[in-house]
């Protein structure tokens, strides 16, 4: 039974990775935006405002930005449910001998498994803003970058079981991803925020998410990492419960 | 044994009994028929014995199991082919039947052997590598009733086989269906539009208002009606159907293009007819009863004069669109 349950986490996984892998042009144009953020918004703000920071503005953004591809990255992959919903296919997988939970998982680690992929990719930017990323920042990082992802597709899958149409989405996108990235300590400190600020950051999964890849890459964590890794963990457990939940009770 | 039989199935939305108290036991390599109306209770009968939604109350059993106390177990015995589309058109052909085979377990040694010989039977193997986003309509729905059967399913649910395909492309979907049924022995149970269609079933369910009104082999529905009908029209057809139903009794209904009305033998009828009847008569003809027919006489409506309501005018357009 429980061979049967991890081949079917494994070809929902499978799936969404050849997908991903058939759309290379994607992944490279994927990398536009980060660059962006990094080079024109970092420099820019950088060289007007950032002189009370430690460190290069450029290199404090970079594990930020860093988090912003993991974000965007997980939630797509969490909203193709809306496409699979649209297109007929997640009839498909309903009906399949598999459980509700495999299915869930397997969209989860896909999800994961591909923000970590790009997020990987913006790491590889590293010596153009003069970050040193040693063999062992490399692997801790992508751990981290697994973990917040399967933290945040779950969160996406959440959302997007309800959800019928794309319009729901661009909401989504406005009310919570967007407030998420500004409020995650990726492009502002959180400690020197007003009260108000902060204590929205304090529920916000990616805030911790961000502050481990600070720690890692730029040794720059306003948390201790552990404290970071468990709230990033637990989390993960409760929102993929609920995805599981969710999805359970759609029939 | 009956390979998929219900007991008193029945399914409440709020206050209103979308389905209620259905009884049907279908016979192992059996064609059944599942007719009614749109809105009729079909879908919401279909979507409780492949497991999509729980029943309200009652039973039902596939292959021996239950489909709320055993979902999984009924999941693997069962194939389907959706009234909507529901491949994946990103991936191609051989994938997306590889992927269903990962899903049910088949294992690697029959696999490729497996998807080979679907392939085949369903004429689609020269196109194997190529995306469905290719394909037209009636590859799609070939390849979903291929993918259907991968697993060898015991039940293959077909919801709407034909609906939105050509003329031709139907009788080849009925040609396939009906070969794999005797090569396989699958049990088909189906859901059509095409009264004509259902005439290749064994037998016929008719549902209306979620209940059952109507179960038989399609000669004994027609022969249950008995004798024939004759269709006409005349200068003042009601005037004509007074006269009939006063003359003779025969009970006769009015549509748009005329009168209709039930024999018991037509062609001696009719001479009989145009001899006492002083209104002068346009066109007339002589039929035996068909399902269409049968299926008036039960439900007082035609299997398509509803008026479509918004989301299947929606549904039909997205499948015109992506089957072009």
């Amino acid at each position: 039974m429980l061979v049967r349950e991890l081949k079917g986490i494994y070809v929902i996984w499978l799936r969404e990775l050849i997908k991903f892998w058939r759309e290379k042009i994607r992944i490279l144009t994927s990398l536009v935006q980060p660059a962006v953020w990094l080079f024109i918004m970092g420099k820019g703000i950088g060289s007007s405002f950032a002189a009370s920071l430690t460190v290069d503005y450029v290199q404090f953004m970079f594990p930020g930005v860093i988090g912003m591809t993991v974000l965007f990255t997980s939630i797509f992959s969490a909203v193709s449910i809306i496409w699979d919903r649209q297109f007929g296919f997640l009839k498909e997988v309903m009906v399949a001998p598999v459980s509700r939970t495999s299915i869930v998982i397997g969209k989860a680690l896909s999800g994961s498994t591909t923000a970590m992929i790009q997020g990987t990719m913006i790491l590889l930017f590293a010596p153009l803003v003069k970050v040193h990323v040693t063999l062992v920042i490399l692997l801790q990082s992508m751990f981290v970058m697994f973990l917040i992802s399967f933290t945040l597709s779950s969160a996406g899958i959440l959302v997007a079981a309800r959800m019928e149409s794309f319009h729901s989405f661009q909401l989504l996108m406005n009310f919570i991803v967007m407030p998420m990235f500004f409020l995650s300590g990726a492009i502002f400190p959180i400690s020197r925020l007003p009260l108000w600020m902060r204590s929205l950051a304090v529920i916000n999964p990616l805030r911790y998410g961000v502050d481990a890849l600070k720690g890692v890459i730029i040794q720059l964590n306003e948390n201790s990492i552990m404290l970071d890794l468990s709230v990033i963990m637990v989390l993960a457990l409760v929102l993929v419960s609920l995805a599981v939940y969710v999805f359970k009770k759609e029939g | 044994m009956a390979i998929l039989e219900t007991h008193d199935l029945s399914k409440r939305f709020g206050r209103m009994w979308a389905v209620k108290k259905v009884n049907l036991s279908v016979e192992p390599g059996e064609i059944f028929g599942f007719l009614g109306p749109n809105g009729a209770g079909k879908s919401t009968t279909i979507n409780m014995l492949t497991t999509l939604l729980k029943p309200t109350e009652g039973q039902a059993l596939i292959a021996g199991h239950d489909v709320v106390a055993e979902p999984e177990k009924v999941r693997q015995n069962i194939g389907l082919v959706f009234q909507d589309p529901s491949l994946d058109e990103t991936l191609t052909a051989r994938e997306n039947l590889y992927f269903h085979a990962l899903l049910y377990g088949i294992p690697a040694k029959s696999r490729e052997q497996k998807i080979t010989m679907f392939l085949q039977a369903m004429e689609l193997e020269h196109r194997k590598n190529s995306l469905v986003k290719t394909f037209s309509g009636g590859m799609r729905r070939r390849l979903e009733i291929a993918r259907g059967l991968l697993h060898d399913p015991r039940v293959l649910f077909l919801d709407e086989p034909t609906l939105g395909l050509d003329p031709q492309t139907r009788r080849l979907i009925w040609k396939y269906v009906i070969d794999l049924r005797n090569r396989l022995e699958t049990t088909i149970f189906l859901t059509t539009h095409y009264l004509e269609e259902a005439e290749h079933c064994d037998r016929i369910a008719i549902i209306d208002r979620g209940e059952i009104i109507a179960m038989d082999t399609p000669a004994n529905l027609k022969s249950r009606l008995g004798g024939d009908i004759i269709s006409m029209d005349t200068a003042d057809n009601a005037a004509a159907a007074a006269f009939i139903e006063n003359t003779w009794g025969h009970a006769v209904t009015s549509q748009q293009t005329g009168l209709s009305f039930k024999v018991a033998n037509g062609e001696q009828f009719i001479p009989v007819l145009v001899k006492s009847l002083n209104i002068p008569i346009k066109t007339i003809s002589v039929r035996k009863p068909t399902l269409e027919d049968v299926f008036v006489s039960l439900t007082g409506r035609n299997i398509r004069d509803e008026v479509m309501d918004e989301k299947e005018g929606m549904r039909l357009r997205v499948r015109a669109r992506r089957t072009r």
